[in-house]
């Protein structure tokens, strides 16, 4: 069985990104003329059977959040791509923005007819600033063929895509700060309920999705929601693009199924990592960006799918990969996630922005060897804390990894405590700044 | 000089149109514009009257995001991710390398106002990690001597 796919990235690489007929000669906008013949419903019901759980890190299942807004009668709706990819290790929106983009501005059309919206919203982040240009090009060039504005194909159906510009700020990719920055405010996420399928973009009931999700749906419609379930497991359709980063041979983008292919085979199959170089051994990975658990070398025979590592306490999340060698300090790498967690609140709520902070302190004192195990036990504490008392995902996920590393690295934390790290130790021996 | 500022922030206006859901976007052309990478006090005001918002939610907005500033930084913002998929690809060695090359501190600006120094979170370039950017320009798979043509190609075509 092969490890990777082509699916969501079919045309990646093949044709000019923003060229609406190489976009059309390989089948593009099929999918749109599909659903112009088919009543709202059963598209709705197509990417419920699909199970397509969404692709920005939360794992929503899209079909829900589809039928949702579609029982709320109130008009105009909007639709919102969320292109604010900034959770570390995670570069694979970038990919289909990229090199597809015509692919998700079909699947945000379908959702606009699905639900009778004129106006969609992709926000980017800012440090994708060139991608803009080449996602802007391919609106206009949509338009120009009549896949966009008025009256496309011939039916009274209007659509336009706006592209917003974010502008550095991690937490608008929460969807409800997302929104405040579309709405030119400061990105701060709002409180909940109400929820953004009736109360979203200017007050409308709007839809937010992920780019990948978005990518889907054109995807979806044309080998239909069975169909697309096979590609994953039982709870969850279709295929999933990775990012490999950190100590890995061949880092990138990947498209596998979601089943079959293991962790062990995402980090050593030659197709996909490649294994760890310098010959130096696994010690850890991080999965699903800053916010998502860290796993271990004893469970790497676990199958990427969302069911089988919720099993073993594990995520999908944005589909992050970061591997770890034995060079690196589990305690040195923990400062890193927190130090960017508390550059990343947005300060609104105590529990995230002073909880992250303390956390940074307990840590050091692990590195300077001045921690006990009342120390241990108050990363425990606050952990939870920030998890039950955050106000929004980002306070309430900012200690995830932490929570893994306590859990199945406790004698790393001893070791600190005794004061003897072999990794830190031997790394500033040799003159490496680790510990800064 | 003002004169001719007002007019480039007049035209970035006219060609983005003074949309609000443009604001963040026209920010960031000013940002470039300026020459130092920062929006002044009479860009700010500018913006504010041309779009009709108040002065006070102009700054909440200008201190909220990371990209942007309001005091002046050098022509060329250099920013290290350092973040941990850059770490653990050495980013700090990079760091380290152009804080020795341009003798300045991260935060800081060269004398001659060429170079400012900072650090950036992640900008999804871990396949090429450790990465800079300057401008919209991401460099990855960096070494010392790929820094060392980075920095003497941006101070020779100002020469050119």
């Amino acid at each position: 069985m092969p490890k990777t796919m082509s699916v969501l990235t079919a045309r990646c690489g093949r044709i000019r990104p923003d060229s609406v007929k190489e976009y059309v000669a390989t089948g593009g906008f099929e999918a749109f003329r599909k659903a112009l013949a088919m009543e709202p419903m059963e598209i709705i019901n197509e990417v419920m059977d699909a199970k397509l759980l969404g692709r920005g890190g939360a794992s929503y299942p899209a079909g829900k959040k589809w039928k949702q807004l579609y029982e709320i009668p109130t008009f105009p709706k909007y639709i919102v791509c969320n292109a604010d990819e900034g959770e570390p290790g995670t570069f694979k929106d970038k990919v289909l923005l990229e090199k597809d983009p015509l692919l998700v501005i079909e699947g945000m059309l379908i959702a606009g007819y699905v639900f009778d919206s004129h106006d969609g919203y992709i926000y980017i982040r800012g440090e994708y600033r060139e991608i803009q240009r080449i996602f802007q090009a391919a609106i206009a060039n949509a338009e120009s063929a009549g896949f966009l504005g008025d009256n496309i194909c011939g039916t009274d159906f209007s659509f336009r895509v706006h592209i917003v510009s974010g502008a550095g700020a991690y937490i608008c990719g929460e969807n409800s700060g997302l929104l405040n920055s579309i709405e030119a405010k400061t990105g701060r996420p709002r409180v909940k309920p109400p929820h953004l399928a009736e109360v979203g973009l200017f007050s409308m009931p709007t839809l937010v999705n992920n780019v990948e999700s978005f990518a889907g749906i054109p995807v979806i419609l044309s080998m239909g929601g069975k169909q697309f379930l096979e590609l994953g497991s039982e709870n969850s359709g279709g295929t999933k693009l990775i990012c490999l980063s950190g100590n890995v041979n061949n880092r990138g983008t990947y498209e596998i199924p979601m089943h079959g292919v293991t962790l062990r085979d995402i980090i050593y199959d030659p197709e996909l990592g490649g294994g760890i170089p310098d010959g130096k051994e696994l010690k850890f990975f991080h999965l699903g960006g800053q916010s998502g658990p860290i796993g271990f070398p004893h469970q790497l025979d676990t199958v990427y799918s969302h069911d089988a590592l919720k099993k073993v306490g594990l995520s999908v999340g944005s589909g992050a990969v970061v591997v770890l060698d034995e060079s690196v300090c589990i305690i040195d790498y923990l400062k890193k996630v927190a130090d960017f967690f508390i550059h990343e609140s947005c300060g609104k709520c105590v529990p995230c922005r002073e909880g992250n902070r303390q956390i940074r302190l307990i840590l050091q004192k692990f590195s300077d060897g001045v921690a006990t195990m009342q120390d241990f036990e108050r990363l425990e504490r606050l952990s939870l804390t920030m998890a039950m008392a955050s106000s929004c995902g980002l306070g309430q996920a900012a200690t995830t990894a932490l929570d893994s590393c306590l859990i199945h690295a406790r004698e790393e934390f001893i070791a600190h405590i005794n004061g003897v790290c072999p990794v830190c130790f031997n790394s500033r021996k040799n003159g490496d700044t680790y510990a800064y | 000089m003002a004169n001719q500022f007002e007019m480039q922030i007049t035209k970035i206006l006219d060609e983005q149109g003074r949309d609000q859901q443009k604001l963040l976007s026209i920010l960031l052309d000013i940002q470039k514009a300026s020459g130092k990478n920062y929006i002044s006090e009479e860009a700010a005001e500018i913006v504010s009257r041309e779009m009709g918002i108040p002065l006070v939610k102009l700054y909440d907005i200008l201190t909220f995001y990371a990209m942007l500033e309001t005091k002046p930084r050098g022509r060329f913002l250099i920013e290290v991710c350092n973040n941990a998929p850059c770490y653990v690809s050495k980013s700090d060695r990079i760091a380290q390398f152009l804080r020795q090359e341009l003798g300045i501190n991260f935060g800081q600006t060269t004398a001659d106002g060429l170079f400012t120094l900072q650090y950036m979170p992640c900008v999804g370039a871990c396949d090429i990690g450790p990465v800079i950017k300057i401008g919209d320009r991401v460099y990855g798979n960096l070494t010392e001597e790929k820094i060392r043509k980075i920095l003497s190609d941006l101070t020779n075509n100002l020469e050119g």
